[in-house]
């Protein structure tokens, strides 16, 4: 009792007070009771009418697709745009009796009624107010259906969603690459970055190196609707955000000449500024239509496709590696002269073939070409006298200047999806078999045959590095990209790899050299020779298999699957390089013959254009 | 002073009225949560409703620290720990993480720290501490006696209005100025208070940069909220008056569920809550924050040192002012600010300072004979 009146004197002594603690108590009780009040009324009083709204008067978020960045060739000809598509659209909740609903749909609508009202069912059970795709890719005529009945079909709606659509079909295909569903291990890597399960993103090509400005940003649009799901007003509406519009480097009207030249023959052609690294024209062939995969592919197409010995999806021109053959005389050509191993008057005498051990290699030219110098050797591409350069070099002095040329490792044009090629060392192979490296194989290696491989882009590159005086750029095919503002979000600049390992004499003697393969009368690619027009190149042809003597001679006609894979690398002209071209034909045979046509062709409408 | 040993079964029989109102609070909280956000995780792939879990029991153990620690020892460090929020608080503004528009978080390894809640009990400390120092002989206080405190709630508003948020603002603001009247800080002193901060509005304008203006326009113009504040209390109020007398049951709630409520598991958890269990749930979750209020009064009540009862007071205040706003919201009485509604709310940061707070009061409950 003592203490209790204590304890009041000591609450009069000094704040707060008894009042002060009265008064909070008074403050508390009073909100607390309009509260109460507050929640009596909503609750209970008026609960009827906020459960007939939540009920009855719902309101509806619709999701307003946005439509993807468009990509645009250097003239600002459209590649890659959108068209509306149309959606068969459910709100499950709101379909009275699934199976009769789905019935009543396919009698104007494609669709299985039996599994889509179960599809109905069971999402009703989850998320029944979640809107659902029933069917994408409606016809004309289905969505004309569906607007007519829709008094009778309550729940179904269309949704009007920017579909991928590429104008010119499998032209250059392999460069803009295609849209899909995302897959799961992409949805799981991009957490966070707002994708949802059934988003459509960039698949391969720039249409996933460039996603992130491609996309865009849903809108939504709340919508009242009646008990039957039928939109009563628009409440509030959040547009859409574009993606970002990609200008390339690529020349369609080029491009469509490259595609010509090359016709129904399988393989690949790259062309481009050897300056600056920028892509003009890509293409591979076969080649497909990535329209197939906006729509939705099938399961058969999907397969008949990725499963085709042809491999129409895969991009030659990044993902295909063949050996080099004599295209890599190039690459000895330099090392040699730069280890001054020969000068350019160093004779060599070649009798039509080469020993080393116990072995013969054949030249190309049966009966040999006598004594030869450096010119003549590139310009007849005797194979003796670069066994010869190769057998003084080595193997392993030869892989540093292939390695310094960009050959053998990506060029980093897209990292994703470029394959590195080879360039074997001794080291290699000792890894690689657990056996020493043979001089016969440092000769074959010479002029591009055995383990080595390359890829079309990389011997772009290279050529690329002899015409521009040895810079190894990087190839880039985005001249620009803009967003829905117009501002430019990113713009071309040249990149490069580094320098070759070559002094600017030895380039000049290999460029008028490389001149002489085409001008020269004796010179092996001819056939890429313009009017008024210097060209500079070098032929190549791959052995697929060593064909014995004989057969060449009774002329048999070699299997499709065994015959030499055409190579030409060119650039012209010759003093001020505009353009570098190489060409792949796979077992098309004699480079000369079959490739440098080709890229003929593609110089020469090239520097028209740039005339006009 | 404060050297008495602390004995545990009486700490304990303090404690447990408080253990079992954060039990059931917790509890609400984390349920409900299921509820908004069940399959929802946040960026370290915890489901939001364990992360809250987790918290609570971080909560648990921050606050019985906070408890064990002899309050007047706590005084001591007031100004440090004020000082050490408002550094964090700068460093939000300058490294902050930025949500929605917003930046208020820092970035500590795997979690994020929101300082300004933080600041809030800090800020109580302070002020506790200052009346402490400055004893009034005639028993009332009139504004030249808080300038200090004055000024130090000031440059916490300020650095939180810029982030901006608003919302934490105006419940520092609250907090502290009902602190500042249970000290005895007259009535008529406090006007002035006002009319000088009204006066000095302007001033502070001129002094942010653009975009913090911009960010504080978008939160005072609820035209320029792209959705329309409007529609979130009409969602709201329609969650709560379609939960009717028992509600529609748990996980049915389809406002929720459905998403047409707005920050479903932030601002408006109160609606789930009310939507699914009905007025006879938010009786039962309104009826124990009114326990919680009231047995701080009991314990203000009880305390002999005056500077106890001001924390305990502080302490109620802490919880009054953004239950009230916040329920008030959602039931369409006062405009939308972004105000959590304690313990119910997502946000680690806001659950384990209110446990921080409960720790205070359970502080000076249980020392109330050692004085």
């Amino acid at each position: 009792m003592k203490s209790l009146r204590w304890e009041e004197e000591q609450q009069e002594k000094g704040p707060p007070s008894r009042k002060h603690i009265q008064w909070a108590a008074i403050l508390i009780t009073a909100v607390f009771l309009v509260l109460f009040f507050r929640l009596w009324q909503l609750q209970v009083l008026e609960s009827e009418t906020f459960e007939r709204l939540s009920e009855k008067n719902r309101i509806r978020l619709r999701r307003i697709p946005f439509p993807r960045g468009i990509v645009m060739d250097k003239r600002g000809h459209v590649v890659a745009d959108n068209r509306a598509s149309f959606n068969l659209m459910v709100v499950p909740a709101e379909v009275e009796n699934p199976p009769s609903t789905m019935r009543r749909l396919a009698m104007g609508v494609q669709l299985d009624s039996q599994s889509s009202a179960s599809l109905v069912s069971q999402a009703r059970k989850k998320a029944p107010f979640r809107s659902m795709v029933l069917k994408e890719g409606l016809k004309w005529e289905e969505v004309a259906w569906v607007e007519t009945n829709r008094l009778d079909l309550p729940g179904v709606w269309v949704e009007v969603e920017p579909r991928r659509y590429y104008p010119e079909g499998p032209k250059a295909a392999h460069v803009l690459g295609y849209v899909g569903e995302i897959p799961e291990e992409l949805l799981r890597a991009w957490k966070g970055k707002g994708y949802r399960v059934g988003d459509r993103v960039g698949r391969s090509g720039i249409e996933r190196a460039l996603e992130s400005y491609l996309r865009g940003r849903d809108g939504g649009l709340q919508v009242e609707v009646d008990a039957k799901g039928r939109q009563l007003s628009v409440l509030q509406e959040v547009s859409f955000q574009p993606g970002a519009d990609v200008v390339l480097t690529l020349d369609m009207r080029l491009q469509e000449v490259a595609e010509e030249a090359l016709g129904d023959r399988t393989g690949a052609v790259v062309a481009g500024d050897p300056k600056t690294g920028a892509i003009f024209a890509m293409v591979s062939h076969p080649s497909f239509d990535p329209n197939l995969f906006s729509e939705g592919i099938s399961h058969e197409t999907w397969r008949s496709l990725a499963e085709s010995k042809d491999h129409p999806l895969t991009n030659r021109a990044l993902m295909a590696q063949y050996p080099p053959g004599s295209t890599y005389k190039i690459v000895t050509a330099v090392a040699a002269l730069e280890e001054g191993i020969i000068t350019k008057d160093t004779p060599i005498y070649c009798p039509g073939h080469y020993t080393v051990g116990n072995r013969d290699y054949r030249c190309m030219k049966k009966e040999g070409h006598g004594w030869i110098k450096f010119r003549e050797a590139i310009i007849q591409s005797c194979d003796v006298y670069f066994y010869h350069l190769g057998h003084l070099l080595g193997v392993d002095r030869l892989a540093r200047y292939a390695r310094g040329f960009g050959l053998g490792s990506p060029t980093g044009f897209d990292p994703d999806q470029e394959k590195p090629g080879l360039i074997p060392t001794s080291a290699w192979k000792r890894k690689r078999f657990g056996a020493p490296w043979h001089a016969g194989e440092t000769v074959v290696a010479a002029i591009g045959q055995g383990y080595d491989l390359v890829t079309p882009i990389q011997q772009f590159v290279m050529i690329s590095a002899v015409a521009n005086g040895g810079e190894v750029i990087i190839p880039q095919i985005v001249e620009r990209v803009t967003g829905p503002d117009g501002r430019v979000l990113y713009s071309f600049e040249p990149r490069s790899q580094g320098r070759v390992p070559a002094s600017p004499p030895t380039l000049r003697l290999l460029r008028e050299s490389l001149r002489g393969v085409v001008q020269d009368p004796r010179g092996t690619g001819q056939r890429a020779r313009i009017q008024g027009v210097d060209v500079a190149g070098k032929t190549g042809t791959a052995q697929v298999i060593r064909i014995s003597e004989r057969i060449r001679e009774r002329k048999v006609a070699v299997p499709y699957k065994f015959r030499d894979h055409a190579w030409f690398v060119c650039f012209a002209p010759v003093e001020e390089p505009r353009i570098a071209v190489a060409v792949i034909v796979e077992h098309g045979g004699l480079g000369g013959m079959e490739a440098a046509p080709i890229a003929q062709k593609v110089i020469q409408a090239f520097l028209q254009m740039q005339r006009s | 002073m404060g050297g008495e040993v602390l004995r545990p079964n009486r700490f304990l029989r303090d404690a447990w009225p408080l253990l079992v109102l954060v039990a059931f609070l917790g509890t609400v909280g984390v349920v409900s949560l299921y509820s908004a956000a069940g399959g929802e995780e946040t960026w370290s792939r915890l489901p939001i409703y364990l992360k809250q879990g987790l918290f609570l029991g971080l909560g648990l153990l921050i606050g019985a620290l906070v408890a064990l620690i002899d309050y007047r020892r706590w005084l001591d460090y007031a100004w440090i720990i004020y000082g050490v929020c408002v550094l964090l608080l700068v460093a939000v503004l300058v490294i902050g993480k930025a949500t929605s528009g917003s930046q208020r978080w820092l970035n500590l390894g795997p979690i994020t720290l929101q300082p300004s809640e933080l600041a809030k009990w800090a800020l109580l400390l302070a002020i506790a501490r200052h009346f402490q120092s400055n004893e009034t002989a005639q028993g009332y206080y009139t504004l030249r006696d808080v300038i200090k405190p004055l000024a130090a709630v000031g440059l916490v508003a300020l650095l939180v209005v810029l982030e901006p948020d608003l919302g934490t603002t105006i419940l520092t603001m609250l907090i502290s100025l009902s602190i500042m009247i249970a000290a005895g800080l007259r009535i008529r002193s406090l006007l002035k208070v006002l009319g000088v901060g009204l006066l000095c509005l302007p001033v502070a304008w001129r002094v942010l940069a653009d975009y913090q203006k911009k960010r504080i326009m978008t939160f005072l113009d609820p035209q320029q909220d792209p959705l329309g504040a409007g529609y979130h209390v009409t969602q709201s109020k329609i969650a709560v008056g379609s939960g009717g007398l028992f509600g529609k049951g748990y996980l049915q709630g389809t406002q929720s569920q459905l998403h047409f409520l707005p920050e479903h598991h932030t601002d408006f958890a109160f609606s789930v809550w009310a939507e699914e269990w009905g007025f006879v749930g938010c009786i039962l979750l309104l009826g124990a924050f009114l326990l919680l209020l009231f047995y701080g009064l009991t314990v203000a009540s009880r305390a002999t040192d005056p500077i106890a009862r001001l924390i305990a007071l502080g302490v109620v205040a802490f919880f009054f002012w953004p239950v009230s706003i916040n329920v008030a919201m959602t039931l369409g009485l006062v405009p939308v600010v972004g105000v959590a509604l304690p313990f119910i709310s997502y946000g680690g940061s806001s659950l384990v300072t209110s446990m921080m707070a409960l720790g205070l009061l359970l502080n000076v409950h249980t020392r109330r004979f050692l004085f």
